[in-house]
């Protein structure tokens, strides 16, 4: 069926207005266009590791999830969801629950890409049916924007800060959806929240409707870390696809799909110019850390193009 | 007719999970606990329980899965030892005040360093304060009574805490004994279903768990979690009044060995007080008035009850396999005595043994030392140094 934003828009509201992320915030959208993905007659168990998204969306005694949520700690959100998934499987073969449950894990890449990778992995290899969704802000965002194993290079964090000897972050971002494919899962994709959600809202139906374990990676950018203005959160998110910073794809049983090349790929200094995290990289003298930025994005553009046969 | 059987005390703890056949194992291996996931994962191969295992790549997860198998509605179980315990530790505080009744066997070893898989209480001490009820084993039998109990201790409705179910690595886990098991049946009556009032699974109404609290709401929570630790008490008792119905066989806060008339005891736990049991048996022999108290249940501590039984002695020795580091005493003494104190039993002379650290053997001359040394405390009232070290070279 053809995807219609004012169709989808429609289905009932998973994910409630009133948690307390910041104007801007990318998070909450990645999460509604998520959780729309469910058909209305699924139930979900939803997880969420400890970061902006879950200190922000259940203060006791509110919550903004309508259907059953769990926070364990920071690290565990994959393994919490498997351990419900493995209840579900064992209550429905003795006959003590009907319907259908959807299992889903969030974590931000703080929780997803550092201290909860060994957890994610572990869930991903075992074979759960459930989805881990990655909303990726490129740093510890809650504790105060520390930088992460995703943080881009050079960018100017709190614990990778841009200063006279040592300029930003020193090293490149971690490919943690490369990781997620070579665990030979059904479903991995690259998403973002752009336009009319299309990209978002597909990718995470057939995440969470491919039967076993399937990873989302999905770009959720942060005014407060980005250092952007709220209103041009969309603006950004398409800057980062358009230059290939944040290249949209899926691995379907280990078959690549590139889901969109920019017919011209902007540079990347046209992401990178939008946020106050990288302005020291536009200061005379520093022009080499665009180039380098450049020669990556177009190294790893060039791989995914011939890992997709399309090089 | 109950079944007469020889078997480990991890065979035990693992033959008892086969008959209550939980939803949900996640397990990972660590020694001397490593046999009891593997016995289980032999079960479920062989189609002998209806049980989800998960074999996890870590204890932190092992103990996250439970936590969200266990929120899910379904009962989950695991087991471990030492540093696989430590690395559960953030998990353990959040089952417990997020008052899921899962149940755990801790087969106890040396928390490292330096790395050393025998057996002493370094673990399940540093695990004291998380909020989970604590049950000690002498033996394999009172492993599997244990384990048998604990659901029903756990899952009571005043209760809603994890268990842990301690005994000795190796000295009891691995050695094989003679045991009476519980029909499959009568075991099955006896845990009972489980029916959570409010889980994630249940789709009619969706709850969520694990919320920021902040200070206007963590205190009461935490003041919940202590009153279902107060009436742990009362249900540790009723479980086993029943249990006793069932098997014959008495359980209670702490067993009193040989005391009527004895000036002095031993506090010990789990299978030191074996060897204790023996000495006393040969030092009565020679008239000596000697005995020994061996706490079951450490979390709940029972104060007034431990209290009001040590008040009837003259010296008194707690023995204990962990040591605090705190320059003043092991972990037992000061809830011993922080408990003496509390309810006005000033009589008695209190001392601390730390023993057996890292597995070194306790024999029954060490223990006779400890006997001889409480009974000169009684004979010149002089107590001498209060935080002694037994059976270590210095
Ligand atoms: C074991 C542990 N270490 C550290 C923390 C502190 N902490 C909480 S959230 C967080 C960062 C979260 O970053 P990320 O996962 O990227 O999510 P974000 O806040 O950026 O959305 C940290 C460091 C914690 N809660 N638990
Ligand atoms: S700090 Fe960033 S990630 Fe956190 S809520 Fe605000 S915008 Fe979102
Ligand atoms: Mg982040």
């Amino acid at each position: 069926m053809a995807y219609r934003l004012k169709e989808v828009a429609r289905k009932p509201e998973r994910f409630s207005s009133g948690h307390r992320m910041c104007a801007g915030c990318g998070a909450p959208i990645v999460v509604r266009q998520v959780l729309r993905a469910l058909k209305p007659e699924d139930h979900a168990v939803i997880g969420c590791a400890t970061g902006c998204l879950e200190v922000s969306s259940f203060l006791y005694p509110y919550t903004s999830w309508r259907d059953s949520f769990i926070h364990n700690a920071f690290e565990n959100s994959a393994a919490t969801i498997s351990g419900a998934e493995a209840a579900y499987n064992a209550l429905k073969k003795k006959g003590k629950i009907t319907g259908e449950t959807k299992f889903i894990a969030f974590g931000g890449d703080g929780g997803t890409y550092d201290i909860g990778l060994q957890s994610l992995s572990g869930a991903m290899e075992r074979g759960h049916d459930m989805v881990y969704v990655c909303y990726d802000n490129g740093a510890y965002m809650n504790t105060g924007i520390q930088r992460s194993s995703a943080t881009p290079l050079y960018a100017d964090t709190t614990t990778s800060p841009a200063g006279s000897k040592i300029p930003g972050k020193m090293q490149w971002r971690k490919d943690l959806t490369e990781i997620m494919v070579k665990h030979h899962l059904p479903y991995v994709a690259q998403t973002a929240p752009l336009g009319n959600m299309k990209d978002l809202y597909e990718k995470a139906e057939k995440a969470i409707y491919t039967k076993g374990p399937c990873f989302l990676n999905v770009l959720a950018p942060c005014p407060r870390g980005w250092r952007y203005d709220a209103e041009n959160l969309m603006e950004i998110s398409k800057l980062a696809v358009e230059t290939c910073f944040w290249p949209l794809y899926e691995v379907i049983d280990g078959k690549y799909v590139i889901n969109y090349k920019p017919k011209n790929k902007l540079p990347v200094k046209e992401f990178l110019k939008t946020q106050g995290r990288f302005r020291h990289l536009f200061r005379a003298g520093n022009e080499y850390m665009i180039e380098q930025i450049q020669a990556e994005v177009d190294r790893r553009w060039e791989e995914l193009l011939r890992l997709a046969g399309e090089a | 007719m109950a079944i007469r059987e020889r078997m480990s005390g991890n065979e035990a703890v693992a033959f008892a999970m086969k008959q209550i056949n939980p939803d949900v194992v996640a397990a990972f291996p660590i020694t001397p606990s490593t046999e009891i996931p593997q016995y289980f994962s032999t079960y479920v191969s062989n189609g002998e329980v209806d049980t989800e295992f998960i074999a996890v790549e870590s204890e932190h997860s092992a103990m996250s899965a439970c936590i969200g198998a266990q929120a899910a509605g379904g009962r989950a179980m695991t087991a471990t030892s030492a540093n696989g315990l430590a690395l559960m530790w953030e998990c353990l505080y959040i089952a417990a005040c997020s008052r899921l009744p899962i149940v755990m066997a801790v087969v106890n070893r040396t928390m490292s360093g330096p790395l050393n898989i025998h057996n002493d209480h370094s673990d399940s001490m540093g695990a004291r304060d998380s909020g989970w009820i604590q049950l000690y084993s002498e033996n394999n039998q009172e492993a599997y009574d244990n384990m048998l109990m604990a659901h029903r201790i756990a899952e009571h409705p005043s209760v809603m805490l994890p268990v842990m179910v301690c005994q000795d690595g190796f000295i009891t886990s691995h050695a094989v004994e003679n045991i009476e098991l519980v029909e499959d049946d009568k075991v099955k009556a006896f845990v009972g279903e489980y029916n959570p009032v409010h889980y994630l699974l249940n789709r009619d109404n969706p709850i969520s768990m694990g919320p920021l609290d902040h200070f206007t709401h963590t205190f009461e929570h935490k003041r919940q979690q202590a009153q279902a630790m107060m009436n742990a008490k009362n249900v540790i008792l009723e479980v086993a009044r029943e249990f006793e119905k069932l098997t014959g066989r008495k359980y209670g806060f702490f067993e009193e060995y040989r005391t009527e008339d004895a000036e002095t005891v031993i506090v010990v736990l789990n299978s030191t007080a074996g060897t204790v049991k023996y000495v006393v048996d040969q030092m009565r022999k020679e008239g000596k008035k000697v005995g020994l108290i061996k706490p079951r249940v450490y979390r709940p501590f029972p104060v007034d009850e431990i209290a009001s039984a040590l008040s009837r002695f003259k010296a008194i020795a707690v023995m204990d396999k962990a040591d605090s580091f705190n320059a003043a005493g092991g972990p037992l003494f000061t809830d011993v005595t922080s408990a003496m104190y509390a309810k006005s039993v000033f009589g008695p002379k209190v001392i601390n043994y730390i023993y057996g650290l890292g597995g070194r053997d306790v024999r029954t001359d060490d223990i006779e030392l400890v006997f001889n040394n409480l009974l000169k405390i009684v004979e010149t009232g002089e107590v001498g140094s209060v935080y002694n070290y037994l059976g270590v070279r210095e």
